[in-house]
Order: structure tokens, then sequence, then C-alpha cells
């Protein structure tokens, strides 16, 4: 199958633009930060993907006579300190969210926008 | 160089990282208050030290735990970082020292510490950003610096600040994973992520189309970083609702960290390396900030919002920078990155005044501003002062900036007159806009219950060195005119 040859990059296509929609159309807070964390995971796995290499195991030393092939660690590395990144914003997110609940008693930004016009 | 001096580009990110760990545990809030500004101030001697090391000689690089460069993290300190240091601790030291009575007044006591700590965070990230010479740690700094934005802006009173923020967080986080993206595909085709290595290796790429899709992923992600029109949505309303004080400090520097990313990159990397590119970035730019200056300086015409009114100028003055970068001339870039030192000298010492107005005033709006002027002659002088900086009065550091831009323009022959026509008409509207608020204050009718609310002396201070330095940089422009000639060389030595 030519057309899906890489077919980890499709999935990390779509689900990055899945998320995206989710962020630019919802109008529930909640559901935005579900996108948001969406359209970052994609990226995670567009990571992940490239540092793969068929048959690849952990890069861990081995002796002369081994002949194993590695894949990169590096970006499972840098993915790790994403990952931290992502989960904070989230939280931070979230709680915003929480205040935002307390303060309108609302978490739908069309009526949160009606309350601040008023 | 010798002892301590080989450090400071790390000590300039770690002083106030570690700092900002301890701020939490001082209770009684003026220590956290005094420790954070002293800290501050240590990172603004470091800038300065940085500053005349780098005019003495050469660019200062530091190896990470001495991991050499293309396998550890480099810091890597040049003119146009050394500039944008100098913007980011001297814009939150002086912010700092005058910021205490807005605080109190702006922030619940038992919260204090943790509006501190998340201060000095915004200096490390931010500061971060500016020494890294790693692509993927300048997106750590981003987010720590961002988040640390977040919570700051948050911090204010005004429960509109929260979806602004909100707002702000999603399309920053949009943005920096935008910028990850990019960093991601230039990995993939040059496995580095040191910005000088890459430059090296790109050129051996032979599938050039991921490296496109990357430097378009990083030009729009920093675009929105750094609120480039029409991607500038967050930007007024998290300005407005932010504490004044927090407003002073990032309207100076936050945004103008990123378009230093951006030029950096750019330039670094992708310009000498993809076919065509030059081109591309001077006539996808170019529209936008011409765009971004005529309608930022428009909307700031007809805002009633004072806060607003200024961030909605932010938007213009990022076009301007913009506008400098895209000529791709040494006189337009050193007219642009001279822009971001002089437009935070005076968006800063605005920002500031109006804290200090807000001290008295039930709100900042032009019908609650009238005979502000009478009740803080001293505030006012000054919020004057940096007006006409902002407007680019002749021996005001804005107009230095402006007749470098105007001057870069001219070189382009008659399609360059278009562009001085803009920057003349943007000119004219910041005279509008500005002389609005001097009406409002000067004449508007002072409410009857005015209250007799005294600046701290403190304040009026900061706001007045703030002022003079647009003075003093209008005079003897020498010292920013100078370290941007040469970031505007470097940047240009790395283009074909």
């Amino acid at each position: 199958m030519e057309f899906l040859g890489l077919y980890h990059y499709w999935v990390f296509a779509v689900l990055l633009m899945i998320g995206f929609y989710a962020v630019v159309a919802k109008l529930n807070l909640i559901k935005k930060l579900i996108g948001l964390s969406l359209f970052q995971a994609a990226v995670f796995l567009l990571y992940i993907t490239m540092g793969k290499v068929d048959g690849g195991t952990a890069p861990i030393f081995q002796t002369a006579s081994q002949t194993n092939v590695f894949s990169n660690p590096l970006p499972q590395v840098l993915i790790l300190t994403a990952i931290v990144v992502g989960i904070s914003t989230l939280a931070l997110g979230l709680g915003i969210v929480v205040r935002i609940k307390e303060e309108y008693d609302t978490i739908e930004e069309h009526e949160i926008q009606e309350i601040d016009r008023r | 160089m010798t002892g301590l001096d080989q450090h400071l580009p790390a000590l300039q990110v770690a002083v106030p990282m570690v700092a900002s760990a301890f701020v939490v545990l001082l209770n009684p809030k003026g220590l956290a208050w005094a420790a954070t500004t002293a800290v501050s101030a240590m990172s603004f001697a470091i800038a300065i030290q940085l500053t005349m090391l780098v005019t003495a000689g050469t660019p200062l690089t530091y190896a990470m735990g001495s991991w050499p460069a293309p396998f550890g993290i480099a810091l890597e300190v040049d003119s146009l970082s050394a500039l944008l240091l100098l913007v980011i601790t001297g814009a939150s030291t002086i912010a700092l020292i005058g910021a205490r009575a807005s605080i109190d007044a702006q922030i619940a006591a038992d919260r204090q510490i943790y509006f501190y700590s998340a201060w000095l965070l915004a200096v490390a990230g931010l500061a971060g950003i500016v020494v890294s010479a790693d692509a993927f740690n300048i997106f750590v700094f981003m987010e720590i610096s961002s988040l640390a934005s977040y919570v700051l802006i948050a911090g204010g009173p005004d429960r509109r600040a929260l979806p602004a923020v909100f707002k702000y967080l999603i399309m920053g986080t949009i943005g920096a994973t935008f910028y990850l993206i990019g960093v991601g595909l230039i990995y993939m085709m040059t496995g580095t992520l040191n910005l000088a290595d890459m430059e090296l290796r790109i050129a051996g790429v032979s599938d050039q189309r991921p490296i496109l899709a990357a430097a378009g992923f990083i030009t729009v992600g920093l675009a929105l970083k750094a609120a480039v029109f029409p991607l500038h949505i967050w930007l007024p309303n998290a300005y407005t609702y932010a504490p004044h004080m927090v407003t002073a400090f990032l309207a100076a520097c936050a945004t103008k960290v990123s378009l230093y990313v951006l030029l950096r990159f750019d330039f670094f990397v992708f310009q000498q390396n993809l076919d065509g590119h030059t081109f591309q970035f001077a006539a996808y730019l170019m529209p936008l900030a011409i765009l971004g200056i005529l309608v930022g300086s428009a909307v700031a015409m007809f805002e009633g919002n004072l806060k607003r009114l200024l961030a909605f100028s932010s938007v213009a003055q990022i076009g301007y920078i913009m506008l400098g970068a895209s000529l791709l001339s040494a006189a337009g870039l050193t007219a642009g990155i001279v822009h971001i030192f002089n437009h935070a000298l005076a968006k800063g010492a605005l920002f500031l005044a109006l804290g200090a107005f807000a001290l008295a005033c039930t709100s900042l709006r032009f019908e609650t501003i009238g005979g502000i002027a009478r009740a803080m002659p001293w505030t006012f002088g000054a919020f004057v002062l940096a007006g006409l900086s902002l407007i680019g009065v002749p021996g005001t550091a804005g107009f230095i900036s402006k007749w470098h831009l105007i001057g870069a323009a001219m070189e382009l022959g008659p399609p360059g007159l278009a562009l001085v026509a803009v920057i003349l008409i943007s000119s004219l509207m910041a005279v509008v806009y500005i002389w609005r608020i001097v009406e409002a204050a000067c004449f508007g009718a002072a409410p009857a219950d005015f209250p007799d609310v005294r600046v701290p002396p403190l304040l009026v201070t900061m706001i007045w060195v703030a002022a003079i330095t647009n003075i003093v940089f209008g005079l003897v422009p020498d010292l920013p005119l100078e370290l941007s000639r040469d970031a505007a060389a470097s940047l240009l030595g790395h283009v074909k």
C-alpha cells in the first residue's frame, strides 16, 4: 500500500487536525483543552515515530560480538520533556477553567462573552 | 575572560530560576518583594556585564555541563541576545522597584509570594530563550516563560483577565506546538538541535520539502507568540486585564523575545539554505507588517480603554520591527532591532504611568481619568515624555528607530516612499491617540469624589527613570545602535 506507506505520519496529521478542530470549533472550555491535549499528543507521536528504526532495540551498552540495531533514543528524551510541558499547560488551563466557573458560573465561551458585554 | 565571567550566560538563567523557588518561603510579603527585586537587579547587573563583554569582543559561548557544542546544550550570547537581555532584566527591575504599592492594591496579600515567584520564573524563561543556542531548549524556556506569564496575567483582580488568559494559553500553546513540529521536522532531516550545527547540516539535505514545511510551522508558530498581525487577537485583552505592573513588564519584552527567535531561526537556519526563502520571508512579512502598523494604530485611535489603546499601539510597534526585518538590508534590520529596545523603553514607561494613574482612578477609561494631570503632575509629565517617544518626536528614543527605518525604506528607491508614507501616517495616528489621553487627563472633568492619592515616591522615581532613558537614548543612541548594527551584520552574515 504505497498510499499509506508511512502510516504513522498519517496518524500524526489526522490526530493533529482533530485536536485543532476541537480547539477552534468547540465552545466549551474543557473540550477546547481536550482538543489542545490531542493536538500536543499528535506531536509526541511525530517525534517518537521519527526515532524508530525497523527492528531497533533500546540503546544499551553491548559487547563487540553483538550487532543490535538501535532506535534513536534522543526524540524520546525530548518528548518526555514535552509531555511534562504539556501536562503543566493542561493543569494550568484546567485551573483557569475552575476560576472562570467560580467567577462566571459557566464554562461556555459564548456565554462568558455575553456576560462580559453586559 | 576569567573566573565568574565565563559562567555569566548560565547564571543569567540560573539565578532567577533558583531564586523563584525560594521566594515562596519568604513569608512577610515585604521580604518577598525585596528579594525578588534584588534578584532581578542582580540579573540586570549580569546582563550589563554580558553586554560589556560582548561589545568588547567576540560572542560568548557556554557549554552546559562541559559537553561540547553539537552534543551538549550550548548557550550563546551575541549582540542581539545582549540587547534583549538588557530589555528583559531592565524592564523587570524597573517595574519591580516601583511595583510594591500597585501590587499591594491589586493582589491579595497571601497570594503575593506566588506572584513574585512566577515573576522570577518569567524572567528566567525569557532570559533562557535569549541565551539558548539549542532549538529544543528554546522551546522549553518558551513554555516556562509562557506558563509563568499566564499566571502573572491571571493574577489581577479583574475577572475578565481569566477568559483573556485562557485565550492566551490556547493560542500560546498552539504557537509553541507549531514551533515544536518545525523543530521535529528539522531534527528528522538533519539529526541536530544546535542552531549553528543545523545551519551547516541543512545545506546537505537533498529533499527540501520537510525543511520548507518546518520553516512554515516555525514562522507561523513564533508569529503567533509574537502577536504579529493578524495573529495578535490574544494580546489586547491579556494586556488590558493583567495587573498593571505585569503589563508594564510583559509589554516591554514578552513578544519581542519571540520575534528574536523568529529572526534568529529565519536568518541563521533557513535563509541561505532554502531556495527563494529570502524572497518568501520578505513577501510574507512585509504586507503583514504594514497592515499591522496601520490597523493597530487605527484601532488605537478609537479605543476607549487606555490600556487597550496602548496594547493596540503595541501591535503597530511590532509591525515596525517586522517591517525593518523584512527589508532584509543592514539598515532595515538595524532599525528593526533598535526599535525592539526603544519601544520597550517607551511602552514600559507608559504602562508604568498608567499603573500609577490606576491608584487613584476607578478604571482606566477616558471618562474616568479626567483631572489626573492636576492630581499627579509628576507622573503625568513622565507619561507625556514617554508618549512623545512613542510618537517619535526628535530628541527621543522613538525618533532614532523611526529615522533609521525611514532611511532603510528610502534605500529601496521609489517603492520605499510608500513605506515612508505608512510610517508617517502611523506616527500621525500615534499623535492622535496620545493627544486624546493628554486631553482627557488635562481638560476632562474630574469626578467630584476624586481621591487624594499620593503616588509612592519609588514608583514616581521609576517612571521618571524610564522616561528619562527615552531622552538619554534619544540623544546618545550609541549603545543600542552599536549593538543593533552588530546584530544586523551577524544576521545578514548568514545570508548568501
